[in-house]
């Protein structure tokens, strides 16, 4: 028998999470002198108020569906993915190669190219740890975190040594050429009407990673390696007896895992930057592992946590600009969900199964 | 190379290794009694911030040590609270904390010291000084014979160098990291405490058959994760350097856990691998690239060595790596 209804598990619990995390977040804000309130206000204003606001609520939300979405199609395989952040680093430097070294015609090729190209890199970073998980058995969520410090040094060393024009000292890439800009919303909405800001970067990226989510909830839902997948996450035993040979799955939930936190650089880098920079992924990798945890790690789930976050992101900015608080304030927020949605989870569904179970006995 | 830049390279291994073999020992308790903790840079980065802010501003060291351990004990206790009573995922929680740390000393510092997210640079009395050992060069040879310490170190005989340079003008932080090694080694081999703690990492229900309680022994090894973790975090502000900068543990928190996986989870290899990762810092910080004769090894291949050699190690292909087995998972009475 369910101790609680579905819905109690998939919406209540989070949104209790999130009130606690937020009534927390309150009190930090209240300590340091400042009015919660007002500050809500002002978050609200700054990230949601102007098609500007939006604009740069989606652009962060972008990157965070992507990262999202990996640490969710790891989780079912039952597998911990916090190499989010490297593989969106080695994603980067796909998209790099592909815009820097190849004179495309049209932005659509450079897009379906470097698409390709960043989920190819990330994917291939995550397999090397997923290999060794497999094959060796060494844990998956240490070596992914090695591999965020590798993916750091090389994407330093390939920036400083080999991408950089000798002319510049900054450790970046030359700037990618005209013919690979991605419209931006406002280039997108213009044709049908709507004024959109012109100076926010949300661009076209937006709409892969929607896409993505859609593909993603195919996968796992109505595809036999969806299946698959979720077989493995729930027991190795029972998928190995069911024929499903847990090394490939774990290869292969781990090389989707890093495609979909590489193609975040199509955001990021291609969309946004337009060269490679140092530090590119400003940690959207690890903010992944809180949209997925609030996100109950379903694509629609994920895609509503994203937005929130990307809320969070610019709202935080805007704090930042106008009032004492620092930026760092959203680092505590995304800290709060995480620990509430994930390891004090148990905290709240036990005495709330057990009001649920109160209730259904004296109905009975 | 001569003699005194290998003394003096020496040297700073010996300094940048304390941090890590300090937390290396705190994931050492904690995940031989099957608490995994990927929490460490985060409680080593608040130790860091509270130690710093305390001693700058009573100008007492002490203190400022004993907040930097009660701030670290706090994320222990939390750690513990989520892994332990709440039997949540160990390693989600580490996540939370390290973030919870890296988003409240900057939030803290800032409401306090308005600085940008740093404390004030600490004075005398403020850091903890070198210890110099009787008969070692130091600041009153130098105003007695009126030369610089340099210049009278380069002077002496190489047993003098290596007893002033390398032994001598510590803190006293980096003399009890170092003592930690042998007394870790004798509570967990040669105490029944510390036969608990390893049973409890390997099959804490035959712990609790033995009316030994799981709970009390894992709050112990946290608790003890936390005081050690603490006093690394208060080493990094008040004695490596003087004050707190945003996120200046570094990474060192993972590298210590890469140097717990390299050691296979044993207290005088812990102390090897905290040196060895110590001398790759030490290397990289005093030299750039790196002539081998025709090949130039360049910097960013030292700072990625100790997680590379660590995923070596991990994939078995050097003598493998096999972590406590009830590692990870909370224990349930009654299955």
């Amino acid at each position: 028998m369910e101790k609680m209804p579905k819905w109690a598990d998939v919406v209540l619990i989070p949104l209790i999470s999130l009130a606690l995390a937020a009534g927390l977040s309150a009190l930090v804000i209240l300590a340091i002198g400042e009015d919660p309130i007002a500050a809500v206000k002002l978050m609200v204003d700054g990230a949601l108020g102007s098609s500007y606001g939006w604009g740069y609520t989606l652009y962060y939300a972008t990157n965070f569906m992507f990262t999202g979405l990996a640490v969710a199609v790891a989780a079912h395989a039952g597998l911990f993915n916090i190499g989010g952040e490297g593989q969106a680093m080695l994603g980067g430097l796909g998209v790099a190669v592909i815009c820097l070294f190849i004179p495309w015609p049209h932005w659509t090729l450079a897009l379906l190219f470097a698409t390709l190209g960043a989920g190819l890199f990330g994917a291939a970073w995550a397999a090397i740890p997923a290999y060794l998980q497999a094959k060796r058995g060494s844990h998956i969520v240490i070596t992914t975190i090695m591999f965020n410090f590798i993916a750091a040094a090389v994407l330093n060393y390939v920036l400083v040594n080999v991408l950089k024009p000798a002319s510049s000292m900054d450790p970046a890439s030359a700037r990618f050429s005209e013919t690979v800009h991605l419209p931006s919303l406002h280039e997108l909405l213009a044709p049908l009407g709507i004024a959109f800001s012109k100076s926010a970067p949300a661009n076209v990226s937006l709409l892969v990673a929607i896409l993505a989510c859609l593909a993603v909830w195919l996968l796992i839902w109505r595809t036999s390696l969806g299946f698959e997948i979720r077989s493995l996450g729930k027991s190795e035993a029972g998928a190995r007896y069911a024929g499903i040979s847990p090394v490939k799955i774990t290869i292969i939930a781990m090389m989707i895992s890093g495609a979909l936190a590489g193609m975040m650089a199509i955001n990021n880098v291609m969309g946004e930057a337009e060269r490679l920079v140092l530090n590119a992924t400003e940690g959207a990798g690890f903010i992944g592992i809180a949209v997925a945890l609030m996100g109950r790690n379903h694509p629609f789930g994920v895609f509503l946590a994203a937005i929130l976050f990307g809320f969070l992101y610019q709202g935080g900015a805007e704090l930042a600009l106008w009032t004492k608080i620092p930026r760092e304030l959203i680092v505590v927020i995304q800290a709060l969900v995480i620990l509430f949605t994930g390891a004090l989870d148990n905290m709240v569904r036990i005495p709330l199964e057990k009001i649920f179970l109160a209730f259904r006995k004296e109905a009975n | 190379m001569d003699f005194l830049t290998l003394i003096q390279v020496l040297d700073s291994t010996v300094r940048l290794a304390t941090p890590l073999l300090l937390a290396c020992l705190a994931g050492l308790y904690s995940e031989r009694a099957g608490i995994f903790d990927i929490g460490l840079e985060g409680k080593m980065l608040m130790a860091a911030f509270f130690s710093a802010a305390i001693a700058a501003s009573t100008g007492n060291v002490w203190l400022g040590l004993l907040a930097g351990i009660g701030s670290s004990l706090m994320l222990a206790a939390l750690h513990g609270v989520a892994s332990i009573t709440f039997r949540g995922n160990q390693l989600i929680s580490g996540v939370a904390i390290n973030f919870l740390a890296a988003g409240l000393t900057v939030l803290i510092a800032q409401d306090w010291f308005k600085q940008g997210g740093r404390t004030p640079s600490l004075l005398s009395g403020g850091r903890f000084e070198g210890l110099e050992w009787p008969f070692a060069i130091g600041p009153q040879d130098a105003e007695a014979t009126g030369q610089p310490v340099s210049q009278l170190m380069k002077d002496a005989n190489p047993v003098q160098q290596v007893y002033s340079e390398l032994l001598s003008g510590h803190s006293i932080l980096v003399y009890l990291a170092f003592l930690a090694v042998p007394a870790t080694w004798w509570l967990l081999y040669r105490t029944r405490f510390g036969l608990r703690l390893r049973a409890v990492g390997e099959n804490p229900a035959a712990v609790d058959t033995a009316g030994v309680s799981v709970v009390g022994l894992r709050f112990a090894a946290v608790a003890i994760c936390g005081l050690l973790c603490g006093i690394a975090g208060a080493y990094l502000a008040t004695a490596l350097q003087a004050g707190f900068v945003k996120d200046m543990t570094a990474g060192r928190g993972f590298i210590a856990l890469a140097a717990l996986i390299f050691a296979k989870w044993r207290p005088w290899q812990a102390m090897w691998a905290c040196l060895l990762f110590g001398l790759l810092q030490a290397i990289s910080l005093r030299f750039q690239n790196i002539e081998l004769g025709p090949i130039v090894v360049p910097v960013q291949a030292m700072d990625a060595l100790p997680y590379i050699l660590t995923v070596v190690i991990l994939a078995g292909f050097v003598g493998k790596a096999i972590p406590p087995r009830a590692g990870g998972e909370p224990y349930v009475k009654e299955r």
